[in-house]
């Protein structure tokens, strides 16, 4: 029988001030490179044009070429991306705020690109593999219906974890969520990637996947909490997470090996979607043992309920009592029992 | 009773059998138009798992009223005509399984897979098709007024130069509205704003043509003194005059002064012609003045035809009206015999309006010029189909080519079978005779999941098939989840069976839990997503709910299976 790290008994809430640090490496500059930059939406999101287009000839046209046949199309402000191969190339014109942007602006501009390229290349150089025209209140109404669904699956997990666990599971799982998304959002900005729709989709997959992790854990901790009456709650944490430890390790495996898979075969359009999955399976676990762990433990700590464990042991227990330490004693005074 | 063996062999069987014919091909028939112009329905067998358009490459289209040009009265009901309008174009325009439906209240989708000439269909969906028969103003009222006309304009100190520099401006003020870089789309909107996209662009290049003359030498006499009669020929008959391209616009503008628009005589409306003309080596363009209250209009065709003329080789389109216009049609023209008669398609006069010789009742014939056979079929479509109640315009449009939709099936379909290979071997490497059960069961789980989306008419699209890569990954996790349990439990000292039992019953709070939570956010992606990421959220729940199935009763089943084959086994292969 092969077994991975079937007797684990790592100190993983212990290591948690490491994983916060780490954490906040991450989201903190890419949240501040997003609030300065501002996040790049695809054209869904913003309106305007996108033509991908892919080079027949026998000759390789360059990005360069493309850009001076577009500019001397009058389309100045369009960006030309190579895609995947050097033959592909996308093409996308924004329809600025500024600009009293309409459909027949998108509509036509889509054209002017197609006709730049056909006046300067000739009608068989270059074939036109996907277009897509937004108007931008088209794209409003779906970044406002993205917003809305990740707020929407928030609520929904967090009331079905009240109603499943108790309400602060529920809390300290939305809480390792938002963590999740953060981190996402700003490894979206480090690799520059897009905000498509299905990045949108990618993120709330993390969610959910995420989600599952910390189901798991949470499932574990609930039925130690019945199993280990006399331990504490970190106690309790750092066993759970041990003893789920295998699953994690085999599941993740399995789920990495698909994104990789994706990543590396499925295409470039598919690709930004693997990348966010790929990075979600990681801070997913990550979140699931550093974040609600931990949170779950704060929230005892701060409202113990009637059968507070983290507080138990508050006398005892110097790791525990460290991490309380700018609340003080009074709330617990009454839960403190031998 | 789901207990027992045999019938747990016989709820899976059932779940088999349901899969399979769901996914059964089919006959499907399919209605497209064949190279001669003709619809024909063909049969044809297929799997019934239907691709998405970014897989078999396509159009999607979202319409809105255009209420830019004046509001339309009655928003709600102008969409549900528009929708029915619409889905008739749409049917005889040939496409496979074509989708048109509305959205919300005030937004209609059309899905055409598998489209190759996605212009086309955009021009059909978007025309107006508003066809109405006009008289001309055969009493030359309007010729008679110009004098007074040019009056007004020479009083409020219009010339040709100051209002031709007003056009100018108007036209540089819209192509640049704010000081900011100029973007690609204000580099566009310089170009000329007109009702008809098609008559705009014949219209600017014969504009071309005319700036290319040098020698402006016409041959025409024009209609006397002032700003806007000299602009002006008579044409071949009462109320016909020739303007030179060059001139349309400051014409255009002349007329829509509103001095001009009062000394209008009542019940004239000016129109243009479709297609320019030449006179000479000058290319000029048909102005109509006409009788505004159209004798009869489109909504009493019943039939139109594309046809090639056979003596001018040129494209016609001949209708047949309904009998209760016929009956219209027979009154009116009755009364106009000798008369000229404009035929307006869209606010613009097709060809020139031929002379009445006698009744004409049921039957006639649009002559389309220049216009090559394929445009007089689109014509007699949309005729056919019936005018929209207001212009639409496109919100939204995304296409795929062919071949990009094929690329990605291909790259998707390595990508996937390299996923599930690997996931295959960790399981069987990691877990030996359970991983075994559990890819067995994984192959059950691809059968569902693919027979669920059948039997849905859930679409396949390329986010779909990463969600369902996915998904595969994500659905080992139940089988692992209990095959721990099991092993934690033998740990323990557990038998066998009771390591078996234990571990099903523990692990399932933790998959359930789970399942549920992940089904909920997809729940909302699907519900807000649009077309592909619709396709994702539908795999994703579908997958999960599959895999509940597989991973937990079915792989029990094999488990009890397997045991009773041995009843005294004391070690597991897990």
């Amino acid at each position: 029988m092969t077994r991975f790290f079937a007797h684990a008994n790592y100190d993983f809430i212990g290591l948690r001030k490491f994983a916060y640090g780490l954490t906040a490496l991450i989201i903190i500059p890419g949240l501040i490179w997003i609030l300065a930059a501002g996040v790049n939406y695809s054209i869904e999101f913003t309106g305007g044009t996108l033509v991908q287009i892919t080079t027949l000839g026998e000759r390789i046209i360059g990005a360069g070429e493309l850009r001076s046949a577009l500019d001397a199309g009058g389309l100045r402000g369009a960006e030309v991306q190579s895609f995947g191969t050097a033959r592909d190339y996308v093409i996308r014109a924004r329809l600025s705020a500024a600009v009293a942007g309409t459909q027949e602006e998108a509509q036509r501009t889509a054209q002017a690109v197609q006709n730049a390229l056909t006046q300067r290349f000739g009608e068989n150089a270059v074939r036109v593999e996907r277009r897509e025209v937004v108007s931008p209140k088209v794209g409003g109404e779906l970044r406002q219906k993205a917003f809305i669904a990740i707020l929407l699956s928030f609520l929904a997990t967090l009331v079905y974890l009240a109603f499943r666990f108790e309400f602060r599971f529920g809390v300290a799982a939305t809480i390792a969520t938002a963590h999740d998304i953060l981190t996402t959002l700003a490894f979206i900005k480090y690799m520059n990637l897009e905000v498509s729709l299905v990045v949108v989709a990618a993120i709330l997959t993390v969610v959910g996947y995420s989600l599952n992790d910390t189901i798991i854990i949470f499932d574990r901790v609930r039925e130690n909490l019945h199993k280990y009456k006399r331990d504490d709650l970190a106690g309790i944490l750092n066993r759970s997470i041990n003893e789920t430890l295998p699953r994690s390790v085999l599941t993740h495996g399995t789920t990495i090996v698909t994104t990789m898979a994706l990543l590396i075969f499925a295409g470039e359009v598919i690709r930004p979607f693997a990348w966010v999955m790929t990075f979600g399976i990681f801070t997913g676990t990550f979140s699931s043992i550093y974040i609600a762990g931990p949170i779950l433990l704060a929230i005892e700590h701060r409202w113990p309920g009637k059968d507070a464990r983290g507080v138990r042991r508050v006398v005892g227990a110097g790791a525990v009592a460290q991490q309380s330490a700018p609340k003080p004693a009074a709330p617990r005074e009454p839960a403190v029992r031998p | 009773m789901l207990d027992s063996i045999r019938a747990r062999l016989i709820v899976i069987g059932i779940l088999i059998a349901i899969s399979v014919f769901s996914l059964w091909p089919r006959n499907v028939t399919v209605r497209t138009r064949g190279a001669d112009g003709r619809m024909r329905d063909t049969t044809e067998r297929k799997i019934a798992l239907k691709q998405g358009l970014d897989l078999q490459g396509g159009s999607h289209l979202g319409l809105e009223l255009d209420q830019s040009r004046g509001k339309v009265a009655d928003p709600a009901d102008a969409i549900d005509r528009a929708l029915k309008v619409i889905r008739t174009r749409i049917d005889e325009f040939g496409v496979a399984e074509p989708l048109v439906q509305k959205l919300g209240t005030s937004r209609i989708i059309v899905d055409l897979p598998g489209l190759k000439d996605p212009a086309r269909a955009r021009a059909i969906v978007q025309r107006s098709a508003f066809l109405q028969f006009e008289m001309t103003d055969k009493e030359d009222a309007f010729r008679a007024a110009l004098p007074a006309m040019d009056r007004a304009l020479t009083a409020a100190g219009v010339t040709e130069r100051s209002i031709g520099q007003a056009v100018a401006d108007t036209t540089r003020g819209a192509a640049a509205p704010v000081p900011a870089p100029a973007s690609a789309v204000e580099q566009i909107l310089g170009a000329p704003r007109d009702t008809g996209a098609a008559a705009a662009k014949g219209r600017d290049t014969t504009r071309a043509a005319a700036r290319r003359d040098t020698t402006p030498q016409d041959t025409l006499g024009s209609l006397g003194q002032g700003p806007l009669s000299p602009l002006l020929f008579q044409g071949q008959m009462h109320g016909e005059f020739l303007v030179q391209e060059e001139k349309v616009t400051i014409v255009e503008a002349m007329l829509a002064h509103p001095e001009v628009q009062r000394l209008m005589p009542r019940g004239l409306i000016i129109r243009w012609g479709a297609e320019p003309v030449s006179r000479g080596a000058r290319a000029y363009h048909p102005m109509y003045a006409l009788v505004e209250r159209p004798i009869i209009t489109g909504e009493y065709l019943v039939d139109a035809r594309a046809e090639l003329d056979p003596i001018t080789n040129q494209s016609v389109v001949n209708f047949t009206l309904s009998r209760r216009g016929g009956r219209i049609f027979e009154r009116e023209t009755g009364k106009h015999v000798g008369d000229n008669m404009a035929i307006v398609l869209d606010e613009m006069v097709q060809s020139q309006p031929p002379v009445i010789k006698s009744q004409i009742s049921t039957r006639g014939q649009i002559e389309l010029g220049s216009a090559s056979l394929q445009d007089a079929q689109d014509l007699a479509l949309v005729l056919k189909a019936g005018a929209l109640p207001a212009p639409l315009q496109i919100v939204e449009e995304r296409t795929v080519g062919p071949t990009l939709g094929k690329d990605s099936i291909h790259d998707a379909t390595i990508a996937a079978a390299v996923g599930v290979l690997a996931v295959i071997f960790i399981m069987i490497a990691y877990y030996r005779l359970a991983g075994v059960l559990a890819v067995s069961a994984l192959v059950l789980y691809v059968l569902f999941t693919l027979g669920g989306l059948a039997g849905l008419n859930a679409t396949l699209t390329l986010p779909g098939v990463a969600g369902f890569v996915l998904s595969v990954g994500i659905a080992v996790d139940a089988n692992v989840l209990i095959f721990e349990r099991i092993r934690e439990e033998l740990a323990l000292g557990k038998s066998v069976r009771l390591a078996i039992d234990a571990g099903y019953k523990m692990a399932m709070n933790a998959i359930v839990d789970s399942n549920v939570s992940t089904i909920l956010t997809a729940a909302f992606l699907f519900q807000f997503g649009t077309g592909p990421v619709k396709g994702f959220a539908a795999t994703l729940i579908l997958g999960i709910i599959a895999s509940m199935i597989t991973a937990i009763y079915v792989t029990r089943t094999f488990y009890m299976i397997y045991l009773e084959r041995r009843p005294g086994l004391q070690t597991l292969s897990i």
